[in-house]
């Protein structure tokens, strides 16, 4: 009995021949296995853990409490005619969501080297899967910051729409800035050292604390050169009714473009040689 | 038709590549500032191989360690991609270089099996639809909602090449996986390779294990340091690597070296000592080992064993454990005399050293020997042995 198909396509292993393909062509063949890297973490994430993903809430509240306190309390710091719990829940939630997906896609390729060393897959689907368990968290913690604007009785409007956009372009920062790092970090562990201290640094480089409108003229530009800084504002304004980011989103979007643009092109360069320098 | 071409192709590793930042930093600073050239050390690991497997055809790789079997079986599954030349493969491919990648141990038996299935290139209804026979196959129905932690190791190599054992790819490309495990779950593998050969699938398979490369290959590669030494029927290829031991006549003995162990020489000489003469088949044969350890090795295993030219080991000899627990640094000479029971014919003598954790010398051909002179009455037995056989007559039937 045969069943071999015997009218398959040649495929070739030659120096370059994986990069001729498109990486959107690559992606889309390898969406299953996405699926299949996310729910592997999600699903390893929560076990033996009883209060499950009753986690997720923990940290934004405790980190939201200590803002509060030093920000509204003590600086007393003016959030864009918000009350200030609701103003920083909705910049950490977003925050949370991009630091926990960079450093997971970052070091899901390191953290199990026979994944490369002993078999065969689209590189690009194992960071990109790892973007997809945070966005539960996520979902998870907008709850929490609905109950907030149930109590502080903020009024939702039409805005409410653009809330996928916003997650969209979120996931996008979060993907651009996630391929470099875990591509650079196959090569140079120094990666995994270094992301804990850039992301603390990130954090309060961020408006997530405080707004951006604190800043005018060239700094006010520097800082809208943060991609996170549109994301957030776009959040803002979507789910608070906070000031419309203006140009300050459209420098952000597009540094994230650039960024994801490069991004896809160095990973999947370097993920030729993954094999033999990991 | 084809199923697997091969140009040409070669593959360079750059050896000693800088491994964190700060060392690669430093190199191009000294590069910049001082002019410095890095003198970059690299190792062909193949060079202009070439070869061609057609459909429904099983193709077995010998050679020594470090001789780019491997390699190989990393560029037909599209793990590296060739320096130079090109790796053509048609159909799916699949490779089983380890049992189990990508399992997690906190995940159940039933969620390892979908991810690892997806890893290895099946699609979700795929492995729906063979999830049952995987099951059955690894004999692990009870603990499909168990933590697969919980496993012992036999059950997870079990259920891992279960998995592999039903990807039903039109190229199945297998490392030695069947050096793990127990014996019945070696057959097991060796039964699914076989089949698999059977059912018009194309193999290529690497193995130390010669008898087994036998009954599934007929036709097999013999790679010495990269380039194809050799193609041709398997039972020849084979009797060529045996007979082509490190220390043949005219060959250069190069030490062999693996972690802390260096292998100087290995000998096979006639009881009294002398080098030179020939080696016969009634009179006892002594083999040595000249090694250096260059730190303390706990538990070592030195193992000597005798093959015949068709790849069938005949005699598998340990040294004594009790005196092995805790060894030294230092230089040693291993030493074993092996009674007048072989036939006379041409034999290769392997070495296995390793502690009771890692295998360090895995050398299937050290050195080859013949025994001369012919068994009496022509015996065509392996063994030669003057046991007690006689005839006696019955009491007569009335």
């Amino acid at each position: 009995m045969r069943r071999t198909d015997t009218s398959a396509e040649w495929v070739d292993n030659a120096p370059g021949s994986r990069a001729r393909t498109p990486a959107w062509t690559e992606l889309w063949q390898a969406r299953e296995l996405v699926g299949f890297f996310a729910l592997r973490d999600l699903t390893s994430r929560y076990k033996q853990a009883a209060l499950g993903a009753a986690w997720v809430l923990v940290q934004p509240l405790a980190t939201v409490a200590a803002f509060t306190l030093v920000f509204d309390e003590l600086a007393g710091i003016a959030s864009q005619g918000i009350p200030y719990p609701l103003f920083a829940l909705t910049g950490l939630v977003t925050w949370t969501y991009f630091s926990s997906a960079v450093s997971r896609a970052s070091s899901v390729l390191v953290g199990d080297s026979s994944l490369i060393t002993k078999v065969y897959f689209p590189r690009i689907a194992a960071p990109v899967g790892a973007l997809l368990p945070p966005v539960v968290d996520l979902a998870v913690s907008l709850a929490l910051v609905v109950v907030f604007m149930l109590h502080y009785a903020v009024q939702p409007s039409w805005r409410l729409l653009a809330v996928p956009v916003w997650l969209l372009l979120l996931v996008l920062t979060a993907g651009a800035v996630a391929l470099w790092l875990s591509a650079v970090n196959v090569r140079y562990r120094d990666v995994q050292h270094a992301i804990a201290p850039l992301l603390q640094l990130w954090l309060f480089l961020s408006p997530v604390a405080y707004p951006s409108t604190l800043l005018s003229g060239w700094q006010e530009l520097a800082f809208a050169l943060n991609p996170l800084t549109g994301v957030i504002g776009l959040g803002r304004w979507s789910l608070l009714g906070a000031p419309w980011p203006g140009w300050s989103l459209a420098v952000s979007t597009a540094t994230v473009a650039l960024l994801l643009i490069g991004g896809v092109r160095y990973f999947r360069r370097a993920a030729r040689g993954f094999a033999d320098v990991i | 038709m084809d199923r697997i071409e091969l140009d040409r192709v070669s593959k360079r590793y750059v050896l000693g590549e800088q491994r964190n930042a700060r060392e690669a930093l430093g190199a191009a600073a000294r590069r910049l500032l001082r002019g410095e050239r890095e003198e970059i050390r690299e190792l062909w690991s193949l060079r202009d191989v070439s070869f061609t497997v057609g459909d429904g055809e099983a193709l077995g790789v010998v050679g020594r360690n470090g001789a780019g079997k491997s390699t190989i079986l990393k560029i037909l599954a599209g793990i590296t991609e060739p320096t130079l030349g090109v790796s053509r493969t048609r159909g799916r491919v699949a490779a089983l270089l380890e049992v189990g990648t990508g399992f997690h141990p906190e995940l159940t038996g039933r969620e390892n099996v979908y991810f690892n299935g997806a890893i290895l290139g099946m699609t979700r209804r795929d492995i729906v639809a063979r999830f049952d026979r995987i099951v059955e196959f690894a004999g692990t129905e009870r603990f499909l909602d168990t933590p697969i932690k919980r496993y012992s190791t036999g059950m997870q190599l079990r259920l891992g090449f279960a998995v592999a054992a039903h990807l039903e790819p039109d190229v199945l490309v297998v490392d030695e996986i069947l050096a793990v495990g127990d014996a019945e779950f070696q057959r097991k593998c060796i039964g699914r390779i076989a089949a698999a050969g059977q059912e018009g699938r194309t193999v290529v398979f690497v193995s130390h294990d010669l008898e087994t490369l036998a009954t599934i290959c007929r036709r097999s590669v013999w790679l010495e340091a990269g380039r194809v030494r050799g193609s041709g029927p398997t039972a020849d290829i084979v009797r060529r690597y045996l007979g082509s031991g490190l220390s043949a006549p005219g060959a250069q003995w190069t030490p062999l070296r693996s972690g802390p162990v260096t292998v100087g020489n290995v000998r096979v000489l006639a009881a009294d000592g002398r080098a030179g003469t020939a080696l016969l088949r009634d009179e006892p044969v002594r083999v040595e080992v000249d090694f250096s350890l260059d730190e303390e090795v706990r538990g070592l295993v030195v193992n000597v064993f005798v093959t015949t030219g068709r790849g069938i080991t005949v005699l598998d000899l340990f040294a004594d454990r009790s005196s092995l627990e805790r060894v030294g640094p230092g230089r040693y000479c291993a030493q074993v005399t092996i009674p007048p029971v072989l036939n006379a014919g041409d034999y290769a003598l392997g070495l296995w050293m390793g502690s009771a954790h890692e295998k360090f010398i895995d050398e299937r051909a050290a050195v080859s020997f013949a025994l001369d002179g012919a068994a009496p009455d022509d015996a065509e037995g392996l063994l030669v042995l003057d046991l007690p056989f006689t005839v006696r007559p019955l009491p007569e039937h009335r």
